[in-house]
């Protein structure tokens, strides 16, 4: 990589002859540097108007948004190309169309990048994808999260395999990072093609509506090939890859909305997966969100699951990952004493909670990500089941459903559950169960823990009687009924020893923070491998 | 808190929101292996039989080129072409009904 920084004269300054002019005096050369300086950082007026015509900042702005002030320090500013195929020969672009280099954030240090579409549209070259590699490889090795801010127009044409070959060293070093340093995408103009893998490696992709623009084949080449007429916007827009395909994490109206959310997750996570994330001063949740006010005692009955760990968090402070995707269950990080955990429950409020392809795929990466990074996990389960359909089955919810039993038994973090309701049938054990390593399990005295509801159950087990009694549907109730009494409870399950406390809800906060804070320590020693095979 | 759709599970009516990938989802309906669709829009290099043709299972029935590829389209069981939809030229879209055919029912 050395050859790289061997800088040929650059056109755009006074080149000079060693031989005939006499050396330059330390001022001279003070002067001559801030000309350079100047050169390759100042914007050139007519692309950074074609910028701001779209609503999108300037690179070197965006940094200075996201990070704290006066922290960015800027490496590998004098970085050319040695492409001279197509005339790039004479083609000058300041800090070849990326900026590099380390800051904080409220003063957690991070790496950072972020491509200028204003230089050569922001395309990416060899020089310019080892500036990226470079700055990931400190990263890694410093132990601090990484931030890429995306907006290219895709490879470097000019520089052909070149380019191909800068895209395939940045995958392989998001690969090497995961689980090692928190890696962060934002996406804030187009990332096509090959491009879209490195975001898609990271832990968290942000998008912004109107500026992010994500796929793999664009619609000029659907429209050729398929004949199909799509917008970039309709096809792999803001709203689309949060909402949709579930690419990205969080979505947001504006670069500076954005911004804040960027800020706000790196204070929920860690420097890298040897340190736990910094802690923050414990604060009481909310008084008025009260646990028991919030579930109706009727199982079919919906709910916020969302105000439920509001009510046990500090400050009621629950920072939300893939909100708009597969709603039907929530993730997200939150702090129990100042320490941050993270948080996976099912949301009756959406298809009444069931477990389906997406909400186990989006489960199962956030889960991976906290086990990674040393967050425990706190997970509340109220869910009918699995979403029965010909589509599901055929979407592959057995292997998807799979990753989120893998999951959660591959994590070694502190692990606890609280049943709320409902925990039916496969539901119940892929919500984090005992059988699946869970170290606390504690149920609400409204649970139901059982291998269906009581309808479906009586229906089945009664169903010959049913069919022949003077009055089927008295005798159907009188079964639904008998049931409920002797199964729809959290006690069979506490008497087996499956559930290790039936707690009432204003204890959850309690029992919740005592059972972290005597995990803190925990250490599970698991067989030696070279890495799992999960369903993925 | 008052939502008004419900989701059926197991006997039990939950209220609730429906996503709307949940809500736009396509009934499945089982597939009549006589009925030939494209596998990928493009366009009808070629057509290999017509109305009244009896064909062997393996047997090509048009060329469809797409991706670059000259895709050729082959009956999927013994019996005659009933209907046959498309002519050389045509451009058709991923799914579109390109051919019918009956099977003969000596070979069920």
């Amino acid at each position: 990589m050395g050859q790289l920084f061997e800088n040929l004269p650059n056109p755009g300054f006074q080149a000079r002859n060693p031989s005939k002019d006499p050396p330059m005096s330390l001022p001279r050369k003070l002067k001559d540097h801030a000309a350079r300086h100047a050169e390759a950082t100042e914007p050139r007026p007519e692309a950074a108007r074609k910028q701001a015509a779209q609503g999108k900042l300037l690179a070197r702005e965006r940094i200075t948004a996201i990070l704290d002030p006066f922290s960015f320090h800027e490496y590998d500013l004098f970085v050319e190309h040695k492409c001279s195929d197509f005339g790039m020969a004479k083609k000058q672009l300041p800090g070849d169309g990326v900026i590099t280099g380390t800051g904080t954030i409220l003063g957690h240090p991070v790496a950072i990048y972020a491509q200028d579409f204003t230089v050569a549209g922001g395309s990416l070259g060899l020089a310019h994808a080892r500036k990226i590699t470079k700055i990931m490889d400190h990263a890694i090795k410093l132990g601090i999260p990484l931030i890429g801010i995306n907006d290219s127009g895709g490879a470097r044409i000019q520089e052909g395999v070149n380019s191909l070959a800068g895209y395939g060293e940045i995958f392989y070093r998001n690969t090497l990072a995961s689980g090692v340093i928190p890696q962060i995408s934002i996406i804030l103009g187009p990332c096509a093609g090959g491009a879209v893998y490195s975001p898609a490696l990271t832990d968290f992709v942000f998008v912004v509506d109107q500026i992010s623009k994500m796929f793999i084949t664009g619609p000029e080449v659907i429209k050729t090939v398929l004949g199909e007429e799509i917008s970039m916007e309709d096809l792999g827009g803001a709203r689309v890859q949060s909402e949709i395909s579930g690419n990205a994490h969080f979505y947001a109206e504006s670069e500076a909305e954005c911004f804040e959310q960027v800020k706000r997750l790196v204070t929920f996570i860690p420097w890298n997966n040897r340190k736990k994330a910094d802690p923050f001063g414990a604060k009481a949740p909310d008084a008025a969100l009260d646990l028991e006010r919030i579930i109706p005692s009727e199982a079919h009955r919906p709910y916020d699951v969302r105000d439920v760990m509001r009510a046990v968090c500090d400050g009621s402070d629950f920072m939300e990952v893939q909100e708009l995707w597969a709603a039907n269950i929530v993730v997200g990080f939150a702090r129990m004493d100042g320490r941050t955990v993270g948080m996976v429950a099912n949301q009756p409020m959406v298809l009444a909670g069931v477990l389906d392809v997406d909400s186990s795929d989006k489960a199962a990466r956030f889960i991976r990500f906290c086990d990674a990074f040393q967050i425990p996990l706190v997970t509340f389960v109220d869910l009918p089941g699995y979403l029965p359909g010909v589509d599901q089955e055929h979407a592959g919810v057995i292997r998807h459903g799979a990753k989120l039993l893998y999951a959660y038994s591959e994590a070694t973090v502190p692990k606890i559950t609280v049943i709320l309701r409902k925990a039916y049938g496969g539901g119940y054990i892929a919500m984090c169960s005992r059988h699946l390593g869970a170290d606390f399990v504690f149920a609400w005295p409204c649970a139901e823990i059982a291998v269906m509801g009581p309808e479906g159950a009586a229906n089945i087990i009664f169903k010959g009687e049913i069919a022949t009694a003077a009055d089927p549907e008295a005798f159907r109730k009188e079964k639904v009924r008998e049931y409920t009494e002797k199964f729809a409870s959290p006690y069979v399950a506490a008497a087996n020893g499956h559930v290790d406390a039936v707690i009432a809800p204003r204890q959850t906060r309690d029992f919740l923070l005592h059972a972290l804070e005597i995990s803190e320590q925990k250490a599970e020693q698991r067989p030696a491998r070279k890495h799992g095979v999960p369903p993925f | 808190m008052t939502i008004r759709q419900t989701f059926l599970l197991n006997d039990t009516a939950y209220e609730t929101t429906l996503t709307r990938k949940y809500a736009l989802r396509k009934p499945y309906a089982p597939k009549d292996p006589g009925r030939v669709a494209a596998i990928i829009p493009g366009l009808i290099l070629e057509v290999l039989v017509k109305p009244g043709d009896r064909v062997r299972r393996g047997q090509s029935l048009l060329v469809l080129e797409a991706m670059k590829m000259q895709n050729h389209l082959a009956a999927p069981l013994d019996g005659t072409v009933q209907e046959v939809a498309p002519v050389p030229g045509d451009t058709v879209a991923k799914g579109q009904l390109l051919v019918v055919l009956r099977r003969d029912p000596d070979t069920v």
